[in-house]
């Protein structure tokens, strides 16, 4: 009889005590684990025990200093061609870092523009546009870089802008579909008879109320982006091999994997899914700490 | 003789616009607006051949149920109108320019800063992100291209104008720190920022309990005295037209039914539908059971009746009134009431005035 009341006591709280977790617990490990390694990738040349980009043909394929034959010289191990995964990890976060921020950031400006202007003015731009991002829709995200990516050719600076040109219509979508309401709101309407511009109203009332929404997308979109990148990068169309991307380890890493050299793909691959992790475990608590307060306005 | 030219000198400094230009500071003529459909099947004649003046410093109510135009009207003077909506006829002289025929860029320049308007619910007119400061300084940075600090300096004074207490530091706050009443004065200093000569009030109190309501209409009385603007004032109670009033507008199906002086109109109707709008207000002491209702609906403003749109309703309809539309009759005293019986009763309002 106790036990049963104690259990549907226990059911009762439940849910509440995840409500608590999901909208009140401030995201910590998250933060802590992107502040490391944002940390980490500003000053990587300082942490870097080796150079991530030279080897020694010597010492190929040692393994972790904890297993036999490992040394502490080379704290996780080395690769085909000699070099410290380590290094390469910590070079390869400056790669995700500044290639997620600046992809996620250039495709937040372009739809967040796009779907402003379409969602305001409406009529054959919105229909234009909106055509635009249901093609762009329909092509697969992962293809389509390939294809961009075989047009202009391997670089830093190209994968953003692939990456921001192949995301840029999440944005769109969800930023007009905000619009749309924001537009028929009294201030709206108050700015227009006070003789505001379109422009003017666009660039003062509604961008402001829209910016919101759009950082919790890209705090979501965050993670997206650098499995993007990575993949990009596994499949010799991302950042050009000699520079250490997580991705390109993965790549060159993955023939040791059949014969045991598992450390050369573990890491990288940890540190994608902890950093792909941390930014949707954050964007979800900033969706519910954001999107209330934006409903109650 | 110094006697007469005082008297001049003095009725000239009251109303000095009025005085020196001689015309209506607002002027409708023959206006209509029409909702047409995507491939113009439906036309809903929203505003339909409105003719209005009203002068400086005067207030003019604009009164009649929902839906009966009042608003599209109000959208209309300013071309602010959703997509669907087009000015289809007739001229908006003001201050000697027609505005129908003005350009977007034109009409920027008028609104807010020669024709503001405060809209049905203030209460949601605020930006939630911006301060107070800002969103009245704004209309002055648009208008005036004046600097950031010079406006910020203006709104205080027009805080100051709408009796917001401490209005220093209420001007660094954000709406959602003010109460009803004082976002609702701080709407009043946004119209009032440019010095507006006109201003179009959209049922502006109805989100108010009724004592904020008087101060409101208040606070708008004494603005409007001091700056000589002329009123706007749209609203479907009659209590507040008796109140801020001189000069009524009564709509029906799009169509002015009867204009004229607010007093004159309260004392003896012309139209059946003013009658009967007056006689629906309850009274204290009143000891009827129930109020009195007008029967029957009002009219699909798409498919209208041929002849006078309230003759379904009329209980004094005759023959003549389902198939014939009356036009506006003048009726002396500024007066015009669209209903064939209206006629005989201005003359009959003529010698009764005679006699008494």
């Amino acid at each position: 009889m106790s036990t049963t009341t104690e259990t549907s006591l226990l059911a009762a709280q439940l849910p509440s005590r995840f409500s608590f977790v999901r909208s009140r617990d401030f995201p910590l490990i998250p933060l802590l684990i992107l502040g490391i390694i944002a940390f980490v990738a500003v000053f990587a040349d300082l942490l870097a025990p080796h150079d991530p980009q030279v080897g020694s043909l010597a010492a190929r394929f040692h393994p972790p200093f904890w297993l036999a034959g490992g040394s502490t010289d080379y704290l996780l191990g080395t690769d085909q061609l000699g070099r410290d995964v380590l290094s390469r990890l910590i070079f390869g976060a400056r790669v995700s870092m500044v290639v997620g921020f600046t992809a996620v950031i250039f495709a937040g400006v372009v739809g967040t523009t796009l779907g402003i202007i379409s969602g305001y003015l409406g009529g054959w731009v919105d229909q234009v546009i909106m055509r635009v991002v249901d093609a762009w829709l329909a092509l697969p995200a992962l293809s389509f870089a390939i294809f961009l990516a075989a047009i202009v050719g391997p670089s830093e600076m190209n994968i953003v802008i692939i990456l921001g040109l192949v995301f840029w219509t999440r944005y769109a979508r969800i930023v007009r579909g905000e619009v749309l309401s924001l537009k028929e709101r009294e201030f709206v309407r108050l700015a227009i008879v006070a003789g505001c511009s379109k422009w003017t109203i666009m660039r003062r009332h509604i961008l402001p109320n829209v910016v919101n929404s759009a950082i919790v997308l890209a705090s979501l979109m965050l993670g997206v982006v650098i499995i993007a990148e990575a993949s990009l990068s596994f499949l010799g169309v991302g950042v050009p091999p000699p520079k250490p991307a997580w991705g390109v380890m993965l790549s060159d890493g993955k023939q040791g994997l059949m014969v045991g050299y598992w450390w050369l793909t573990v890491f990288p691959g940890c540190c994608i899914m902890l950093m792909v992790l941390s930014s949707n475990l954050l964007g979800d608590w900033l969706r519910v700490k954001l999107d209330p307060q934006l409903r109650q306005l | 003789m110094s006697n007469s030219i005082h008297s001049f000198a003095s009725s000239e400094g009251k109303r000095p616009v009025a005085a020196i230009s001689n015309r209506p500071l607002l002027e409708l003529r023959n206006l209509s607006t029409n909702y047409i459909s995507a491939r113009g099947r439906r036309v809903v004649r929203a505003v339909d051949d409105v003719t209005l003046t009203i002068n400086a410093g005067e207030t003019l109510g604009i009164v009649g149920e929902s839906g009966s135009g009042k608003s599209t009207l109000a959208l209309t003077i300013l071309r602010v109108l959703p997509p669907a909506a087009h000015i289809v006829g007739g001229q908006m002289m003001f201050e000697g320019e027609d505005l129908v025929q003005k350009s977007d860029a034109e009409m920027r320049r008028v609104r807010g800063k020669r024709i503001a308007m405060i809209l049905q619910d203030p209460m949601a007119s605020l930006n939630p992100l911006f301060t107070v400061g800002d969103q009245v300084a704004e209309p002055i940075r648009v208008h005036e291209g004046a600097s950031r600090a010079t406006a910020w300096r203006r709104a205080i004074g027009l805080l100051k104008a709408v009796r917001i207490a401490s209005p220093e530091t209420r001007v660094r706050q954000h709406p959602h720190e003010m109460s009803g009443g004082m976002r609702q004065r701080i709407v009043g200093a946004i119209a009032m920022s440019c010095e507006p000569r006109l201003l179009i009030a959209d049922e502006p109190t109805t989100s108010l309990d009724l004592t904020i309501q008087a101060q409101y209409l208040n606070l708008l009385r004494e603005l409007q005295r001091e700056h000589g603007l002329a009123l706007i004032f749209i609203t479907h109670n009659l209590g507040i037209v008796a109140k801020m009033c001189d000069q009524l507008a009564v709509m029906y199906a799009g169509r002015v039914v009867e204009s004229g002086p607010v007093s004159r109109i309260f004392n003896a109707p012309a139209h059946p539908y003013t009658e009967a709008l007056l006689n629906s207000i309850p009274r204290m002491g009143d000891n009827r059971e129930r109020l009195t209702a007008i029967e029957g609906q009002p009219p699909n403003l798409a498919s209208l009746p041929p002849g006078c749109a309230f003759a379904p309703r009329c209980p004094v309809a005759f023959d003549r009134c389902r198939a014939e539309a009356p036009p506006a009759m003048d009726l002396g005293a500024g007066r015009t009431a669209r209903c064939w019986l209206a006629v005989p009763a201005a003359a009959e309002a003529g010698l009764q005035d005679g006699a008494v």
